[in-house]
């Protein structure tokens, strides 16, 4: 296959992460670029074919809510990896430390002292009105301060200096699994690529993981604490990955049906009995919990669980109500809070936004909305956002008037040309935009990330969308041993 | 374990075992239907099918008649029938996914590889539109081989610990029922007066129950003589080398139940039960089986597996 060829031109200019403008490879990709030129044709569609085969055989597969033909659909997963300069990394990685810090410490204050809406910081109804705020929660400390063990912060690229967050996700963010399933296919469907470069490992993540968790257990549990992850059950989206974790983990994987909460303990149902359960790693989110405390209908979670929770008795992970931060409306704010708390300029940039709230943001979003992407606030998974360059007109008139409704509910940012990587797909190579989604993982003993993360990519030439609920693929991440400007 | 875990597992046991002998059962009720009148009396065979299966009360909800197109179709590829071979694999392979971390990696991908490969046979069937005897022939060899793959790698590659035992126990549970109802179907065509009056009609019948426990190669290693009923039925209950019969299938579960009572140090109403009817089946001979009624005895035999499987539940599987 003659890849040059292949490769189109985007339409809007953007950073290639491979290409220079001249059409020449970057140092970091040129390994890369010459296994593009080099490969037999179709070598990449059989190795697309294979994985596919793969993933299907062992069942790594996501649903997609209200779409009953497509009950357990595969990820696509994109042969040709993503890579990173070592230089590039340490600076990524700085960021997301401090980042996930000083969400921990937002948190922390929120439900504490609350410092920072006294200050004059933070509108106190941007927190209290948030859909995501708990005031169950309010008072109560979280073991060691800690609020979201486990953080997914969404990263885009513009040129080869800056990151900029897209989001946080401080809730229960998803996605892990793919990065080392990718990993392991990538070792098995391109060894020798995997070979030549000399990738940091990712593997060690579930060991992070599990030192995390049992460093925010209970003061009061045994040397060896029991720790659970709890799943929604099988038809959840995320059902393989929550099976995958428990099983890296080595853990047990419960559902709601399987817990009991007596006198603020809780327990699991075992053959042998019920046997006291220290941390949860939770994948069912806040409302459905407990239905003693939050929706009643719930039997996703455990009644009781909550009393038990503040009691001290178990830990939960993420921390109830650590979705107050990462709300797109407090996320406009993160340049200042991160000053107020750390005294520090943001290590990672926010991309600027327009809070809708703000009467003359709104004016201008008004005016400008065939530029801009807007998205509502409590959104996720690209449901509910208006791509304004690719809208229609009626969606754009539809987005108006909602605007004019609620304008609280809406940001708006300008359109990120984000990096593109080259992308395989039937019969041809090209750039599609991709962002970057690191795992952060916080425990009393610090903050770890493991090298790497999850790549999506918007299959569809052009598109900025890059969740797999909207078509969207998978990379492997590969962060080398090297600086990117090494040859 | 979770006891959510411990029932998933023993369950995945029973679909695959039910949906083998489903299988079993098809083809030799298949064999002796097709034979000439004169050979065997098989008005009733496709009636005895759906009994032995457990699926006749369901039946007749959908069909009139218990012609061989339709209780094969109702038994091997019906959605509506809870029991049907499809169903089995389906259950099993939604129980497997339910509990995947208790699974070894190859006993899950055996499972749900066979179940893509369901759809395949599921899509063929639609398009055809009705059952093509060599289409059928493929689809039960692929249930044979699904439920052996899965016993086997179960075998060679999980720990033996809680989890594997509960798997076990789940296939000689099912096992023993099966077998129990083979028999109850067709107690009648072992009785010795039933010789007397028809003959060597009955072979034919004497030959597909052994079919149906895939016994009928056994049978001769063990008694090197023609098919008599009684050695049947000998076989077939109380022949510990057999591993279809019921001392065997009961043997296994007190074997696997202790196991379970080891670990965890301490032992139950299950125990207790199973070693019973264990006892019951050492401490006779086929001629008393026979004397006091070989019905009865298969009768009660089922009824006491079922408590069996309801003492089990109680004990671990609810927790």
């Amino acid at each position: 296959m003659n890849s040059k060829k292949a490769i189109k031109p985007m339409t809007l200019p953007c950073f290639d992460e491979m290409t220079k403008g001249d059409g020449a490879a970057r140092a970091l990709y040129s390994r890369i670029a010459k296994w593009l030129e080099t490969s037999p044709p179709g070598l990449l569609d059989s190795r697309r074919q294979q994985a596919e085969m793969l993933f299907r055989r062992i069942g790594i597969t996501f649903a997609v809510y209200g779409d009953k033909e497509a009950a357990e659909r595969l990820i696509p997963f994109d042969i040709i990896p993503r890579l990173l300069g070592h230089d590039e990394w340490l600076r990524l990685e700085a960021g997301l430390v401090q980042r996930v810090k000083v969400l921990n410490m937002f948190l922390t204050d929120v439900y504490g002292a609350q410092e920072i809406i006294r200050a004059g910081v933070i509108p106190a109804d941007l927190v209290f009105r948030n859909d995501c705020y708990r005031p169950e929660m309010q008072g109560h400390r979280a073991p060691h301060d800690i609020w979201t063990h486990i953080a997914g912060i969404d990263i885009v690229r513009v040129d080869d200096q800056d990151f900029y967050v897209l989001e946080d996700n401080c809730r229960t963010p998803s996605g892990v699994s793919y990065m080392l399933e990718n990993r392991e296919m990538m070792i098995r469907l391109a060894p020798d690529l995997f070979a030549e470069h000399a990738v940091m490992p990712v593997e060690n993540y579930p060991d992070s993981l599990l030192a995390s968790l049992r460093s925010v257990a209970p003061p009061r549990c045994p040397s060896e604490p029991n720790i659970v992850v709890l799943t929604p059950g099988q038809f959840n989206s995320a059902y393989y990955e929550h099976s995958f974790l428990a099983d890296k983990l080595g853990v047990e994987l419960v559902e709601g049906g399987d817990l009991t909460v007596k006198d603020d303990v809780v327990y699991m149902r075992t053959t042998e009995g019920p046997k006291r359960v220290d941390v949860i790693y939770r994948r069912v989110d806040d409302e459905f919990i407990d239905p003693l405390v939050f929706n009643p209908d719930s039997v996703l979670g455990a009644a009781g669980l909550m009393g038990a929770y503040l009691s001290g008795n178990v830990t939960l992970a993420n921390a109830v109500g650590a979705g107050v931060a990462d709300d797109k409306a407090i996320y406009t704010y993160m340049p200042e809070i991160t000053r107020f708390y750390l005294g520090e300029e943001p290590k990672l940039k926010n991309v600027s936004t327009w809070r809708c709230r703000e009467p003359d943001a709104l004016k201008y979003v008004l005016d400008h909305l065939s530029e801009l992407v807007v998205k509502e606030v409590n959104g996720s998974g690209g449901y509910g956002m208006l791509v304004g360059p690719h809208a229609t007109k009626e969606q754009i008139e539809d987005f108006r008037k909602k605007l004019l409704t609620a304008p609280d509910n809406f940001i708006a940012q300008p359109t990120l040309s984000l990096s593109t990587c080259p992308t395989s797909f039937l019969g041809g190579v090209a750039p599609r935009h991709v962002d970057l989604r690191p795992f952060v993982l916080s425990g009393s003993d610090g903050v770890r990330v493991v090298p790497g993360g999850l790549t999506r990519v918007a299959l569809k030439e052009g598109s900025l969308v890059v969740n797999s609920s909207q078509g969207g693929g998978t990379k492997d991440t590969w962060v080398l041993e090297t600086d990117a400007a090494t040859p | 374990m979770l006891s959510r875990t411990a029932d998933n597992l023993y369950w995945v046991s029973r679909y695959l075992e039910r949906a083998d002998f489903l299988a079993r059962l098809i083809e030799a009720s298949s064999r002796i239907a097709a034979l000439p009148k004169t050979y065997a009396s098989a008005q009733d065979e496709w009636q005895s099918v759906l009994i032995a299966s457990g699926a006749d009360e369901t039946f007749y909800e959908h069909f009139p008649e218990p012609d061989e197109a339709s209780v094969i179709a109702y038994l091997a590829f019906d959605a509506r029938n809870p029991s049907s071979i499809r169903n089995c694999i389906e259950f099993a392979r939604t129980n497997a996914r339910a509990v995947r971390t208790a699974l070894t990696v190859e006993m899950w991908e055996g499972i749900n590889s066979a179940w893509l490969e369901l759809k395949k046979f599921e899509a063929v069937q639609k398009e055809l539109g009705r059952i093509d005897r060599e289409e059928l022939i493929k689809f039960l060899e692929y249930v044979k081989q699904t439920s052996s793959l899965y016993d086997g790698s179960g075998y060679r590659t999980m720990l033996r610990n809680d989890a594997y035992y509960f798997s076990r126990l789940g296939v000689y549970v099912e096992r023993a029922d099966n077998t129990a109802r083979v028999l109850d179907v067709k107690y009648h065509v072992l009785l010795p007066e039933q010789e007397a009056v028809g003959g060597s009609v009955d072979y034919f019948q004497w030959t597909a129950i052994l079919r149906s426990v895939s016994a009928l190669t056994a049978y001769h290693w063990v008694y090197r003589e023609s098919i008599k009923p009684w050695n049947v039925a000998d076989l077939l209950i109380l022949r510990q080398e057999m591993p279809r019969s019921l001392l065997s299938c009961c043997d296994n579960i007190v074997r696997f139940l202790d196991a379970i009572g080891n670990q965890y140090g301490r032992q139950g109403p299950a125990q207790r039960h199973a070693r019973n009817m264990k006892r019951r089946l050492e401490s006779t001979s086929i001629k008393d089986i026979f004397q006091s009624g070989l019905h009865e005895f298969v009768d009660g035999f089922v009824t006491d597996n079922n408590r069996l499987g309801t003492e089990i539940a109680e004990q671990y599987l609810i927790g």
